[in-house]
């Protein structure tokens, strides 16, 4: 095992190792232990883009070890909600760590003019980057592969001009088409004056008993390819969801109007498998491949001439830029994302807000002088393209305000009612039901992957749920997945890893972990993420919910906000919060 | 991903009268750049999860936007590899193939010059890491990329 930590001041241009075994022991890695290392490095109450804010990476002990087991986590304050900040990333980035032989980062200072951080196992050159800055994330990437060695091991993150200009959304692009997307990773980077970091090593991993490893890993590998556990990430993909979800009435469509769209087929995973996907790619060590490349074929002139671009789709931008937008057309998706890809902007925050902003347009909330002319209609994707570029540029107050979120901006220009965040955070596109509410609401960085409430709604409209059963599933989700995180696993995979799994995995390369164990250590991770928020200010019994997602039919019917409130109150109280 | 059979690979082969089996990349269109194989090779031929151990190698062109390329030994009728060696670590079987020796190996490189293709490079310990066609790699790849053939 590593149970290393690098530590990089640009402040002062300074880097060390240490070793810490208690906190890794105690922890397991990934977000255990991440979040031990931001209650300890972020000092209360700090302005989460000031030099003193740190940036938190982290791995787990079956990183690169196992199959899917391909992430990383990233903590931080977030400047978006002023709480915590949490996402995940796949890619090579977690294999570059583990060969480098970093099992966490910790981040801090702020360079006095742009650089990026070079990694090869314990070397860390701080380099300059001013004739990058201003270069969109794509172009890095293509740049830095050829002035940085390691190639096929290495791992190149890196924002665009999003996070450079510190918009609270603003994505980091790992790798080719992999994200650490939502809270605002990108803005932190962008405060840093930090562009890139690109890490590379050589260290292999010893492992203590061969044998017993090759045959965990076999089960497991078994399990990922051979059953129908991850069947569905193989095929369409997580696009597979748009006709499902459509035709469930939970689809979100133009800004929460609506839960299913007359268009529905035209951006459904079908129909892109079907003309559009030209590749499937994998993140390193992940047999899987679930990475959709589209291609994008646009004529330039009337004699067949073509500009070609390969975008990455998955389900959630589809919703966030397409349905929740009103777009008609694959080809109208595609550019969104790709344009999402080319700034560096988190694609479900910035559709949410540009759906809000459409809708107050609409309302006469926003006037053109305000838009600068650009039409914020539905369906307008030209219009979107210049409403993102200019949420970058912020060349006015109000697209200032839209570069901070939904929240802030309807705080400005009123329709909160229909600002669809929570917890601060631009909703995804789930409008199943209560749980899918309370399960973002509650979860520790407002995600529908914290817990999945979504499928638990799902779950109900096939069997009926009391409120209580859904609050008791969404604490086991919220529990298990702590731990699930701190290996840090792919969600998709995570049918695959069954507690038995991960206790043999773990057994495999020298971990001794018990069911009961496991389970109390999910448990007091979470209440971990839970003191970080509330010492930065989330109170969860005055957490904001949009009044939109009890006007509109859901999968489960129209939503009571009394369910929605008793169910509040039962998580709090079976959390012990009351 | 049907094909994809884990367990020992071309067990029924290896009772039948021994043949030269050689890995052939069949289907390299097919490559979703996973690097299963890579961790197969070293996984069950040095019991490490690494990428410096691993005799075959997946490259990329540009990241992930371009085309994996496999790169695995040829098996040649005259090694070149085997000529380039000063000190016998490598040489050819009766049967044609080549054996590797650790222990003779002094990290000259030569080998790695030698194969054009790429096939042999130095591990972090400095020996040559030489694939011997032992079809780990093919079990674990979930596309059929990979291949073991007869050679006649």
């Amino acid at each position: 095992m590593l149970r290393r930590v690098l530590y990089i001041d640009l402040t002062r241009g300074e880097s060390w190792v240490e070793e810490k075994h208690d906190l890794f022991e105690e922890w397991l890695g990934g977000t255990g232990v991440a979040t031990q290392l931001l209650l300890k490095e972020a000092p209360e109450g700090v302005d989460p883009l000031s030099p003193d804010a740190p940036i938190i990476f982290s791995i787990g002990p079956l990183s690169t070890m196992f199959p899917a087991m391909t992430k990383t986590v990233a903590q931080f304050k977030s400047p978006l909600t002023g709480e915590l900040g949490e996402c995940y990333a796949g890619g090579r980035l977690a294999m570059a760590m583990r060969f480098a032989g970093h099992e966490s980062i910790v981040i801090k200072g702020r360079a006095e003019r742009p650089c990026y951080i070079s990694i090869e196992n314990d070397t860390v050159r701080i380099r300059d980057a001013t004739s990058i800055w201003g270069i969109g994330a794509a172009r890095v990437g293509v740049i830095l592969r050829d002035v940085e060695k390691g190639v096929g091991r290495r791992s190149i993150i890196r924002i665009g001009p999003a996070g450079e200009r510190m918009v609270r959304y603003a994505s980091v692009v790992v790798d080719t088409y992999r994200h650490f997307g939502r809270l605002g990773l990108g803005a932190v980077f962008g405060s840093k004056n930090l562009k890139a970091i690109v890490i590379s090593g050589t260290e292999d991993v010893a492992i203590p008993d061969p044998r017993r490893y090759r045959e965990v890993y076999n089960r497991i590998y078994r399990m990922v390819v051979q059953t129908d556990a991850m069947e569905k990430y193989h095929d369409l993909g997580t696009p597979m969801n748009v006709n499902v979800l459509n035709q469930l009435k939970g689809l979100p469509t133009r800004n929460f109007q609506s839960s299913s769209f007359a268009e529905a087929e035209n951006i459904s995973g079908e129909r892109l498998a079907e003309e559009y996907l030209f590749r499937r790619v994998s993140c390193a060590h992940c047999p899987i491949g679930c990475i959709h490349v589209a291609m994008l074929k646009t004529a330039f002139t009337p004699h067949h001439e073509f500009e070609v671009r390969r975008v990455s789709y998955d389900y959630e931008p589809i919703y966030s830029l397409g349905s929740n937008l009103g777009v008609t057309s694959a080809e109208g998706v595609l550019e969104l994302i790709d344009t999402c890809e080319r700034l560096g902007l988190d694609a479900m925050s910035t559709g949410v807000v540009l759906s809000w902003a459409t809708e107050a347009y609409e309302k006469d909330l926003i006037t053109p002088q305000e838009t600068l002319g650009v039409p914020l209609q539905w369906n307008n994707v030209k219009g979107y393209i210049k409403a993102m570029e200019n949420i970058v540029a912020a060349p006015n107050e109000f697209y200032a305000a839209l570069a901070r979120g939904v929240e802030f901006a309807a705080s400005r220009y009123g329709g909160t009612d229909f600002a669809m965040a929570l917890g601060g955070n631009e909703v995804s596109g789930y409008h199943t039901g209560p749980a899918s509410i309370v399960g973002q609401l509650v979860g520790v960085r407002h995600s529908h992957l914290d817990n999945a409430g979504y499928s638990i709604d799902q779950s109900a409209a096939k069997k009926q749920l009391d409120p209580g059963a859904m609050v008791d599933q969404i604490i086991r989700e919220d529990d298990s997945r702590s731990v699930f995180n701190s290996l840090v696993g792919c969600l998709f995979a995570r049918g695959v890893y069954t507690e038995e799994n991960i206790i043999d995995a773990l057994g495999s390369v020298g971990i001794t972990k018990s069911k009961e164990e496991l389970t109390e250590l999910g448990r007091k991770i979470f209440m971990e993420k839970y003191r970080f928020k509330t010492r930065e200010g989330f109170d969860l019994s005055k957490a904001r919910i949009p009044r939109r997602f009890f006007e509109t039919v859901s999968t489960l019917g129209r939503i009571d906000p009394e369910t929605v409130e008793k169910m509040i109150a039962l998580y709090r109280e079976r959390r012990g919060w009351v | 991903m049907a094909g994809a059979v884990v367990g020992k690979p071309n067990a029924e082969a290896a009772k039948r009268p021994r043949k030269r089996r050689r890995l052939k990349v069949a289907h390299p269109e097919r490559c979703i750049g996973c690097l299963s194989c890579m961790f197969a090779c070293s996984r069950i031929n040095t019991g490490r999860a690494s990428l410096e151990r691993s005799a075959i190698r997946i490259k990329t062109q540009g990241g992930i936007e371009g085309d994996p390329i496999v790169v695995v030994c040829h098996a040649c009728e005259d090694p070149a590899c085997v000529r380039a060696c000063p000190t016998g670590a490598l040489s050819r079987k009766e049967d044609g193939g080549v054996v590797f020796d650790r222990d003779l190996c002094d990290g000259c490189g030569r080998c790695v010059d030698a194969c054009l293709i790429g096939a042999i490079s130095l591990d972090s310990e400095g020996k040559a890491v030489k694939c011997k066609h032992c079809g780990a790699c093919v079990a674990f790849c979930p596309h059929d990329v990979l291949k073991l053939i007869e050679v006649d």
